[in-house]
């Protein structure tokens, strides 16, 4: 066989395998929207379940994973944002900051069940606060921090060095020039890194487990310690502990949790496509 | 320009702090040492928790090793309501899953790398790569219901004795490891200088020749890294795979094919047992004490990992 005949089979069995990862992606989206979408109306998304979740919505459970995701954020961002910060402006090359990074690395690679555990042993135990809303979005919050420092720790590095110096030569102290002159320009992919990490905390199961997700609880939450329902886990509950249910209720279950993460994902790109766009250097 | 002589420099140096008001200068000053003291808590907030985490598993899951005779991990059964904790069919299932699902993803994952990276047109790749990134996004779960509603039905077509196996498991990991394998190899590929690749074409190799003896080669340190965070995705997947391996843990009766049998993992334990156990039990322990075993695992592939992209752009660095 020649090198050019070779060449031709190897360039066509990689397009092949690359076309085997690729389009069941969209198959699978299909596939969900199209069992899916004869459900979704405003009234599956807003309302209860009803008669043991085999009717009725998911509206307690959509509002819940809302809720969840809007702690998660308040619980994260600063946190994250202040670690990306230090990492991208103070740090300095030494061991602690090599720690910091391995500490980030391993953080992101724990499991999310382990995250439940961590949650269920330190916030709902140790500390108190039962099943609540409060201990799922520190859970939450927590596993989503090392996604988050990385994007917006680059963020922060893309802003040129040279709007740094002029500040600084300026006479502003160091954080007069992060405030006013770095972290502006950074926002646009700060947000799309919070965005991203709460893409992924709103799909996420294990965590909330023993944290905060209830099986069945048509009442809305009143307060940060009350349970809530939660999509992820209604979607379990509904396709594997519920005898009889109907698959459409399930498949437009997914659609919607679908939906919510992808449109997460979507904004956050669109952000970070504009920013691209806008920057000015 | 003027030069500055020495001596103008000292004036100059001495007289500016006088321009701004001594109190408010002060109050900056503070102010600043506040905020910047705050940024270095949450800089190095990360070891803390990392390190709080793992307390709270051991403050938990240590009790286990008191409340249950190590001999007794070793059983060969799980079986929590008559007191045995054997450790051994959960494991097993945990690397039976993790081992199809990296046999299925790595090479899937490292060709659609290099068809991304050194064969497709860019208008593709800019419509792949997304894609990718969606499937990246698609929550655990999702693709749990779809394996147990869709491809379970397929495998007992198939004629497995039952849908929900190993194999259904590592078929969906695999598929779920991919985004991480390929975004990874990706960028290996992609910090190989491309005067390699010109290099090898200049001289008359063909494309493929190209890159499987000179691109390859190259990234091959990252690739290991690849294929070491893929096994570190899929040994932690929990609900997914809880929902398509069926869950038995039972290693006494193996089928002839043993990716066609069920098995049960250690997350998928955790996740299924934890709801139902008494605090302070020894159920409750021995859970906590998987959740141990799952921790440092990760702890080391990602650890390893890290070193050896550390490595890697060190000596990068001192060589270019």
């Amino acid at each position: 066989m020649t090198a050019e005949r070779r060449n031709n089979i190897a360039t066509i069995l990689i397009t092949l395998v690359a076309a085997v990862v690729v389009i069941p992606i969209v198959f699978v989206i299909a596939f969900v929207i199209i069992q899916g979408m004869g459900m979704i109306s405003w009234e599956f998304i807003t309302s209860a379940p009803t008669n043991g979740m085999r009717e009725g919505g998911i509206g307690p459970a959509l509002l819940g994973t809302i809720l969840l995701t809007l702690g998660t954020a308040i619980v994260a961002m600063p946190l994250a944002i202040g670690a990306a910060i230090y990492l991208a402006e103070y740090a300095p090359n030494n061991w602690v900051t090599r720690q910091v990074r391995l500490a980030i690395v391993n953080l992101a690679g724990i499991p999310s069940i382990v995250y439940g555990l961590f949650g269920l042993g330190m916030f709902v135990l140790f500390l108190g606060t039962g099943t609540s809303i409060l201990a799922g979005s520190l859970t939450l919050g927590l596993m989503t921090l090392p996604v988050v420092i990385s994007t917006a720790e680059e963020a922060i590095l893309s802003v040129p060095p040279e709007f740094r110096t002029v500040s600084l030569s300026l006479g502003a102290t160091k954080w007069q020039t992060i405030r006013n002159h770095v972290l502006p320009h950074a926002t646009p992919g700060i947000i799309t890194g919070v965005i991203l990490g709460l893409s992924r905390a709103a799909g996420e199961t294990a965590p909330i487990l023993f944290t905060v997700a209830a099986f069945y609880l048509p009442e809305l939450p009143k307060s940060i310690m009350d349970q809530t329902m939660a999509l992820p886990y209604h979607l379990y509950v509904i396709s594997t502990q519920v005898p009889g249910m109907p698959t459409e209720i399930q498949y437009a279950t997914a659609l919607v949790l679908l939906l919510v993460v992808l449109l997460l994902t979507t904004f956050a790109t669109i952000v970070r496509t504009i920013m691209r766009r806008r920057r000015e250097w | 320009m003027s030069v500055v002589t020495p001596r103008q420099r000292v004036l100059e140096e001495h007289r500016q702090p006088h321009q701004i008001p001594d109190e408010e200068k002060h109050s900056t000053n503070r102010k600043e040492r506040v905020i910047e003291f705050i940024i270095k808590l949450c800089g190095v907030s990360a070891i803390f928790i990392i390190a709080l985490i793992f307390l709270f598993l051991l403050r938990e899951g240590l009790p286990a090793l008191t409340q249950v005779a190590i001999s007794d991990f070793a059983d060969a059964r799980w079986y929590p309501i008559e007191g045995k904790y054997g450790f051994t069919p959960l494991l097993f299932g945990t690397l039976l899953v993790t081992a199809g699902a990296v046999i299925i993803a790595v090479p899937l994952g490292l060709v659609t790398a290099i068809y991304l990276g050194e064969i497709a047109p860019t208008w593709l790749r800019d419509i792949l790569k997304p894609l990718i990134e969606i499937l990246a996004g698609i929550p655990s779960i999702v693709l749990g219901f779809l394996g147990w509603l869709v491809l379970a039905p397929l495998i007992q077509k198939a004629g497995a004795p039952t849908g929900l196996t190993a194999l259904t498991g590592s078929l969906i990991l695999g598929y779920m490891a991919l985004p991480t394998i390929i975004s990874i190899a990706e960028d290996a590929l992609y910090a190989v200088p491309k005067e390699y690749r010109d290099g090898a074409l200049a001289i008359g190799a063909t494309r493929w020749q190209t890159i499987w003896r000179v691109v390859m080669p190259a990234a091959k340190t990252g690739t290991v890294t690849a294929i070491m965070l893929g096994i570190g995705r899929a040994i932690g997947e929990t609900m997914a795979v809880m929902m398509v391996t069926g869950n038995a843990a039972n290693i006494n009766n193996f089928q002839a094919n043993i990716f066609l049998q069920p098995v049960r993992t250690m997350t998928a334990t955790i996740a299924a047992e934890m709801g139902e156990v008494a605090q302070g039990s020894t159920h409750y322990s021995v859970l906590f004490a998987i959740g141990i075993v799952l921790f440092l695992i990760t702890f080391a592939v990602n650890s390893i990992a890290a070193r050896i992209v550390g490595k890697q752009s060190r000596s990068r660095g001192s060589s270019l």
